[in-house]
C-alpha cells in the first residue's frame, strides 16, 4: 500500500495549496491520508537510504578516488586489467568470473531441489515433520560462517570424520577430484544453507497452489505432469525466480564462509575485498577493494535488471 | 630493506642534531611547571624535574587508564605483560579487540579519534607504523633505553621503534613424523613418503606470519626479498605433491593432526606455544628470515602520559625479560646479553639460529611488494595445483 497506488485512486486530488479550502471536505481528507501514508513509510525509506543508500554512495565515491584525494580512474584500470586478452585475465577479474560462477551454480542446483523438497514437505501428511522442517530451514538458512567452515572442516577436510570413514572403505575424496577449500568444497558447503533458504522461500508460493486447480485440470483429463507444464510450474516461476535472486545473491556475496574455508586459495570477489580493507600486508590500498566492491554492485545491478524483465515475462501467466 | 639501511646511514649524522633537538624541548618542559606538562607532547624523559620517571608515573596514575588494542593474552606474553604493567602501577588496562589485525589497529585510532576510549598505544607490523607515521597519526617518543634499540630498528625521530620479533621457523610433531624436515628443500621433495601434512599459519593474502612463510620459501629456493614468485612457486609444489594442508595451522591443528609440520614464527611456537607432546621448533637451515613489530604511540591519545609509561614499562628489563619469556626476541636483546640482564632460563628455550647465517629482515617496500605478487598469483598458482 503506497503513495503511488493512493495517486493513481486518486486523480482529482487537489493541490496541496488548496488543503484548507472548507466547500472541499473530500478531498481535503483524501489529501490528508496521502500524506499520512506518505508519513508511514517515512521511516522505512530513511532507514533504506541510511542503510543502502549512504553505503553506496560512499562506495561509488571511494572507488573514483585514490589515496592523494581526487577523482581518478586507476582503481577501474586496475582491477579491469587483462580484460582484453581472455587467458591472462587479471585476478580480480578472474575473483568477478569465480563469483558469478559460485552465485549461479548455488542458486540453480538448491533452486531447482528446493522446490522439490519444499513441495514433498508441503504434501507430507505428517503435522509434525513439517513444523520441524520449516523451524529447521529457518535456522540452518542463517547458518555460516567460521562455524560452519570448521563443522564441515571437522566432517569432510583432509582429517574428517567423514573422509576417514571413507578413506576406511577404499574411497579417497581428493581422488575424485573434491577439495574441502577449492571449489567443490565451496559449493557443498554453501549447499548446506542455500537449500534451507530456497525451502524457506518457496513453501509460501507452495500454499498459493489452489487445490481446485488441480480438480479443474483433472476434470479435463489432464495428467499430473500436463498439470504441472501448463498450471503449476507457470504459476510458481516468478517465486522460483525471485527465490534464486536471492541465493545468487547470497552466494555471490557471502564473506566469512569462503574467506575461513578457502584462506584465498580461490580467487572470490568478497575476499579480495576482505583483503584490502582488513589484511595485515597491504596497507593503503583500500580504494581498491572500494573499486572491486563497486564491481559487485554493478553485476548485481545487472542481475536485478535481468530478473526483473524475466520475471515480468513469467508473470504473464498469472494476468 | 631501503628504508631501514638508510635509516642507520641517517641515524649516524642525525644523532647530533637530534641530541641538540632533545636539549630544546627538554628544557621547555621542565620550565612549564609540573602542573602544565603537556604529556601528548613531551618527546622523551629527563632525569629530574616535571617530565621524570617520577613524574610520569604520577600523571600517568592520575590517568588511571591505559587502551591496548589488538594484543592477545597468548601472543608474545602479552597477557602477563598487561598484568604486570597494571600491578606494578595501578593502571587499569582496556584490551579493544585483542584478536584484531594491524590494519583495524590504524582503522581504530582513526575512527576512535577524539573519544576517551581510542588506543593510547598500537603493535603493528612495521609497514602499518610507517604509513601510519606519514599520515600524521603517531606523536614521535623516546623510551630512556633508546639507545639500546638498534638503529635498523628504529624511526630516528622516535615516531616508532619495533618491539620484539623472531624468525620463520618449522614446527613439527616428533612422534607422529619420523623424519622431521629441517629445511625447505626438504619439504618439497616430500610426496607422501614422510606423510608430512604442512601447514601455514593463515592466508599469505592477508596474514603477515603467512606471508613471511612465502618469503622464506622464496629465499630458500632459489629466489630472494625481491623476488617471491619462487616461494609461490614452492607451496604450489608442496600443493601439487599432496603435502599443503591449506587451514590456518597453530595449536589446535598441530593437536589434531590437521597439520604435522607448520610454518610459523618460532615464538608462537616455542616455548609451550603450540602445547603438543613432542613438538620441536628449529629454524630452517636454508633461510633465516626476521622481522619485528613495532610500537607507536597515537598523537591522539586520551591518557598520554599512561601511553609513555606503557612504552617505558615495555623497554624495560622487566618488560624486554617478560616478551621473551613467550618467545620472543626483543628488540633490545642485544644489548641484554652483551649486559648480562637478560634472563639466560628463558633465553636458552629459544630456537638455536643455525650458524654462519645472517639474518635477512624484510623492509616495508618489499614486504608491500611481496604482498601483492601472493595477492595476484596464489588463487591461479596453488590453487590451480589443487
Amino acid at each position: 500500500m503506497t503513495i503511488s497506488e493512493a495517486v493513481v485512486s486518486d486523480p482529482g486530488a487537489s493541490a496541496p495549496g488548496s488543503e484548507t479550502t472548507p466547500s472541499k471536505p473530500k478531498s481535503f481528507r483524501k489529501s490528508l491520508r496521502r500524506l499520512e501514508s506518505a508519513f508511514a513509510v517515512t521511516p522505512f525509506v530513511v532507514f533504506a537510504f541510511a542503510g543502502l543508500g549512504v553505503p553506496a554512495l560512499a562506495v561509488i565515491y571511494q572507488a573514483f578516488h585514490g589515496n592523494t584525494g581526487g577523482w581518478t580512474l586507476s582503481n577501474m584500470r586496475l582491477i579491469l586489467s587483462g580484460s582484453s586478452n581472455p587467458t591472462t585475465h587479471g585476478i580480480f577479474l578472474i575473483g568477478f568470473e569465480n563469483s558469478i560462477k559460485l552465485g549461479l551454480i548455488s542458486a540453480l542446483i538448491p533452486g531447482v531441489v528446493g522446490v522439490f523438497v519444499a513441495y514433498a514437505i508441503q504434501t507430507s501428511k505428517s503435522n509434525l515433520l513439517r513444523r520441524l522442517t520449516s523451524t529447521g530451514s529457518g535456522v540452518l538458512a542463517n547458518f555460516g560462517g567460521i562455524n560452519l567452515t570448521f563443522m564441515f572442516v571437522a566432517t569432510l577436510g583432509s582429517a574428517g570424520v567423514l573422509t576417514a570413514w571413507l578413506h576406511a572403505v577404499g574411497i579417497s575424496l581428493s581422488n575424485v577430484g573434491f577439495n574441502i577449500s577449492g571449489f567443490s568444497g565451496v559449493v557443498v558447503v554453501y549447499m548446506y544453507f542455500q537449500l534451507p533458504l530456497m525451502v524457506l522461500v518457496i513453501t509460501p508460493a507452495l500454499g498459493g497452489l489452489r487445490q481446485s486447480w488441480r480438480e479443474a485440470a483433472e476434470n479435463m483429463g489432464a495428467s499430473s505432469l500436463r498439470y504441472w507444464i501448463h498450471v503449476g510450474i507457470p504459476v510458481l516461476m516468478p517465486s522460483i525466480l525471485g527465490g534464486m535472486l536471492l541465493l545468487f545473491g547470497s552466494a555471490f556475496a557471502a564473506y566469512a564462509t569462503a574467506a575461513t574455508l578457502t584462506l584465498g586459495l580461490i580467487a572470490l570477489s568478497p575476499i579480495q575485498i576482505g583483503n584490502f580493507l582488513n589484511g595485515n600486508v597491504i596497507a593503503g590500498e583500500t580504494h581498491v577493494g572500494y573499486a572491486i566492491a563497486f564491481g559487485m554492485l554493478v553485476i548485481l545491478t545487472v542481475v536485478m535488471l535481468m530478473y526483473s524483465l524475466v520475471r515480468k515475462r513469467a508473470s504473464k501467466w498469472l494476468r | 630493506m631501503a628504508p631501514r639501511s638508510i635509516t642507520r646511514v641517517l641515524l649516524a649524522g642525525a644523532t647530533l642534531a637530534s641530541v641538540a633537538a632533545i636539549g630544546v624541548t627538554a628544557e621547555t618542559g621542565a620550565a612549564s611547571g609540573a602542573a602544565s606538562v603537556n604529556w601528548g607532547k613531551v618527546t622523551h624523559l629527563t632525569k629530574t624535574g616535571a617530565t621524570s620517571m617520577s613524574s610520569l608515573v604520577k600523571a600517568a596514575k592520575k590517568e588511571g587508564h591505559l587502551n591496548v588494542v589488538a594484543l592477545p593474552d597468548n601472543w608474545a606474553n602479552y597477557g602477563n605483560i598487561i598484568k604486570g604493567f597494571s600491578k606494578k602501577y595501578g593502571i587499569k588496562i582496556n584490551s579493544e579487540n585483542p584478536e584484531g589485525s594491524s590494519a583495524e589497529e590504524i582503522q581504530a585510532i582513526q575512527s576512535d579519534k577524539g573519544r576517551s576510549s581510542d588506543p593510547d598505544v598500537i603493535d603493528v607490523g612495521t609497514s602499518y607504523a610507517v604509513t601510519a607515521k606519514s599520515e600524521g597519526l603517531l606523536a614521535p617518543y623516546k623510551v630512556s633505553t633508546w639507545s639500546e634499540i638498534p638503529a635498523g630498528l628504529k624511526n630516528p625521530s622516535g615516531y616508532w621503534f619495533d618491539d620484539y620479533g623472531g624468525y620463520v621457523a618449522i614446527g613439527c610433531n616428533t612422534t607422529t613424523v619420523t623424519n622431521c624436515p629441517t629445511s625447505f628443500k626438504q619439504m618439497s621433495t616430500e610426496t607422501g613418503a614422510q606423510g608430512y601434512k604442512i601447514g601455514l599459519n593463515n592466508s599469505p593474502l592477508t596474514s603477515n606470519s603467512a606471508l613471511a612463510g612465502v618469503q622464506a620459501a622464496a629465499i630458500a629456493s632459489g629466489g630472494s626479498l625481491n623476488n617471491v614468485a619462487a616461494g609461490v612457486s614452492f607451496f604450489a609444489t608442496l600443493n601439487k605433491n599432496g603435502a599443503f594442508v591449506n587451514t590456518i595451522a597453530d595449536a589446535s591443528t598441530a593437536q589434531d593432526g590437521t597439520t604435522n609440520v607448520i610454518i610459523w614464527w618460532d615464538y608462537l611456537m616455542a616455548n609451550g606455544g603450540i602445547d603438543v607432546p613432542g613438538w620441536k621448533v628449529v629454524i630452517p637451515s636454508d633461510v633465516l628470515l626476521g622481522e619485528y613489530y613495532t610500537q607507536g604511540i597515537n598523537a591522539g591519545s586520551p591518557d598520554p602520559a599512561a601511553a609513555r609509561l606503557w612504552e617505558e614499562y615495555l623497554y624495560s628489563t622487566t618488560g624486554q625479560n617478560l616478551w621473551l619469556a613467550g618467545g620472543a626476541r626483543p628488540a633490545e636483546l642485544a644489548f641484554m646479553t652483551a649486559h648480562k640482564t637478560v634472563n639466560q632460563t628463558t633465553l636458552a628455550k629459544l630456537p638455536a639460529l643455525p650458524s654462519g647465517e645472517t639474518p635477512q629482515y624484510p623492509s616495508t617496500a618489499q614486504i608491500t611488494a611481496a604482498a601483492t605478487t601472493v595477492n595476484s598469483t596464489w588463487a591461479t598458482e596453488v590453487g590451480a595445483s589443487s
